[in-house]
């Protein structure tokens, strides 16, 4: 049931966003750059492929928390969630949209589209993320879970740099 | 005074118009038998006037200068303008988070003195909720453990390249000018001290050399421009150029500060490209400018991308 609920959710947003592609589609809309530089996804060391070790292995999809391999995954995303919202429980290699289509890690910013359809778009326009490289050349994109971390995306807090010197403490 | 051996330093406009000021004019001037490159530093014409040749003699010299200084061999960049090129900055309030790595990574770039202390970027924090356009509300010396803080949010100032910049207004001896590009440019060697564009300015976006800059050879950016991050002297007032020794280029990177911010908070590009981020920004986004009242038309924009 909840699993339903989570699909008709999803369609919902992805119709959304085709909407308000549409009605932006004559002023200002970036199609996918010419050339997206981005860096190869962000895995753990000696963790890709997954089908090392879950090549055969049976499918579980019931949710639970997880023992020994990946208990470091607290799902903090979309409440009541689960692996293959996202994971391709058939080839684990690889991403899976909830319409089915098979989407590559490289590719992942596809999958977090699905659901946040104007953040996508504006990522391509280049307002959403951290952009390098060349302003008028070869722009560097990061994807999404460079910087968010896909089970738990929300930023920690993190120190600040020095304030700067008080004219009063100037010696 | 000071030693001959480095000229830059020996005799510069200032000294002279010290001098005079209190009728004294001749005690600063350069003695008779002052090496040739004094007398070249003191009558160098304005940036503007020269011609290409004239430009590559100076840079000449002033590479030299700096190679003696500074034992390591820094390159003074004259790039022009790039046709076609107005450049605009946005920053993302809603991302901001206040963590000042934009603040030392243009530090790092740009050639601050580092004791004394100089900043061209300064973070502002205010409660969020308030009449928080109120610039003398903000609080610049927040340090907690951990930013983003709940109950506040961050508003790094920098130079908002104004349009119609006061600063260059008041400027006596038109050290400061604006370039086509829109970038406010300051020529060190022209720059008599007197800090009227400081005063000028509403923004409190330029900074003085009380000393000659504190910043070890090894930190030194050796990749720099005339108008930009080259090595200042005591008594010359600077301020951020957008990164023009990055920036003016083709193809050209983006300033530090873009780089710099863990939240991609902060966007750059050309105003007069409709396909630009900042144009995208402008756009699509509520902007906004600093004390836009004033009408400085500064190139600087504001806003919230989420929420507000
Ligand atoms: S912000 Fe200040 S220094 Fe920068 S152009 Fe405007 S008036 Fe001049
Ligand atoms: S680096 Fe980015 S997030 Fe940090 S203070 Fe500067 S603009 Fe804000």
């Amino acid at each position: 049931m909840k699993k339903t609920i989570m699909t008709l959710l999803m369609l919902f947003g992805l119709l959304l966003s085709a909407a308000t592609a549409a009605v932006r589609a004559d002023t200002h809309e970036p199609d996918v750059p010419k050339k997206l530089f981005v860096p190869p996804p962000p895995f753990t060391p000696g963790i890709y492929p997954c089908s090392q070790c879950h090549a055969g292995m049976p499918v579980d999809r019931n949710p639970r928390k997880l023992q020994g391999m990946h208990d470091n995954i607290a799902l903090k995303h979309m409440p009541g969630g689960w692996c293959f919202d996202c994971h391709n429980p058939n080839n684990r290699d690889t991403l899976r949209l909830a319409n089915g289509k098979i989407v590559r890690f490289e590719e992942s910013y596809n999958l977090c589209g699905q659901c946040h359809g104007t953040i996508l778009r504006e990522w391509k326009a280049g307002l959403h993320g951290k952009r390098t490289g060349m302003w008028n050349g070869e722009k560097q994109y990061l994807l999404c879970v460079h910087c968010h971390w896909p089970h738990d995306p929300k930023f920690k807090p993190i120190q600040p740099l020095p304030p700067p010197v008080r004219p009063s403490d100037i010696k | 005074m000071q030693d001959k051996k480095t000229p830059e330093r020996s005799i510069q406009r200032r000294t002279f118009l010290k001098g005079a000021a209190l009728g004294l004019a001749a005690t600063a001037l350069p003695s008779r038998d002052a090496e040739a490159s004094i007398w070249e530093a003191f009558f160098q014409k304005h940036f503007r006037e020269m011609s290409e040749a004239e430009i590559r003699k100076v840079i000449g010299r002033l590479e030299q200068e700096y190679e003696q200084k500074y034992k390591k061999k820094i390159t003074v960049g004259i790039e022009k303008p790039l046709p076609g090129v107005l450049f605009g900055y946005g920053l993302d309030l809603s991302r901001c988070i206040g963590c000042r790595r934009c603040v030392y990574g243009c530090v790092d770039e740009n050639n601050q003195s580092k004791d004394p202390q100089i900043h061209w970027i300064t973070v502002l924090r205010f409660k969020k909720g308030e009449k928080w356009v109120d610039l003398e509300e903000s609080e610049k010396y927040y340090n907690p453990s951990a930013v983003p803080e709940e109950e506040y949010f961050y508003m790094p100032v920098q130079c908002q390249q104004c349009e119609n910049p006061p600063c260059v207004r008041v400027c006596p001896t038109q050290a400061t000018w604006k370039d086509e590009d829109g970038i406010v440019v300051i020529d060190y060697n022209w720059c008599i001290g007197c800090r009227y564009c400081m005063a000028a300015c509403p923004y409190g976006a330029r900074r003085f050399n009380w000393t000659d800059p504190g910043r070890k050879t090894e930190e030194l950016n050796t990749e720099t421009h005339y108008l930009g991050n080259r090595p200042r002297f005591k008594g010359v007032v600077e301020k951020c150029t957008f990164c023009i020794q990055r920036t003016r280029k083709e193809p050209g990177r983006y300033p530090a500060c873009v780089e710099a911010c863990p939240v991609g908070a902060r966007k750059f590009g050309n105003l007069l490209d409709p396909m630009s981020e900042i144009r995208y920004a402008i756009e699509h986004k509520r902007v906004f400018r600093l004390k836009e009242d004033l009408n400085t038309n500064p190139k600087f924009y504001y806003f919230f991308a989420y929420g507000g």
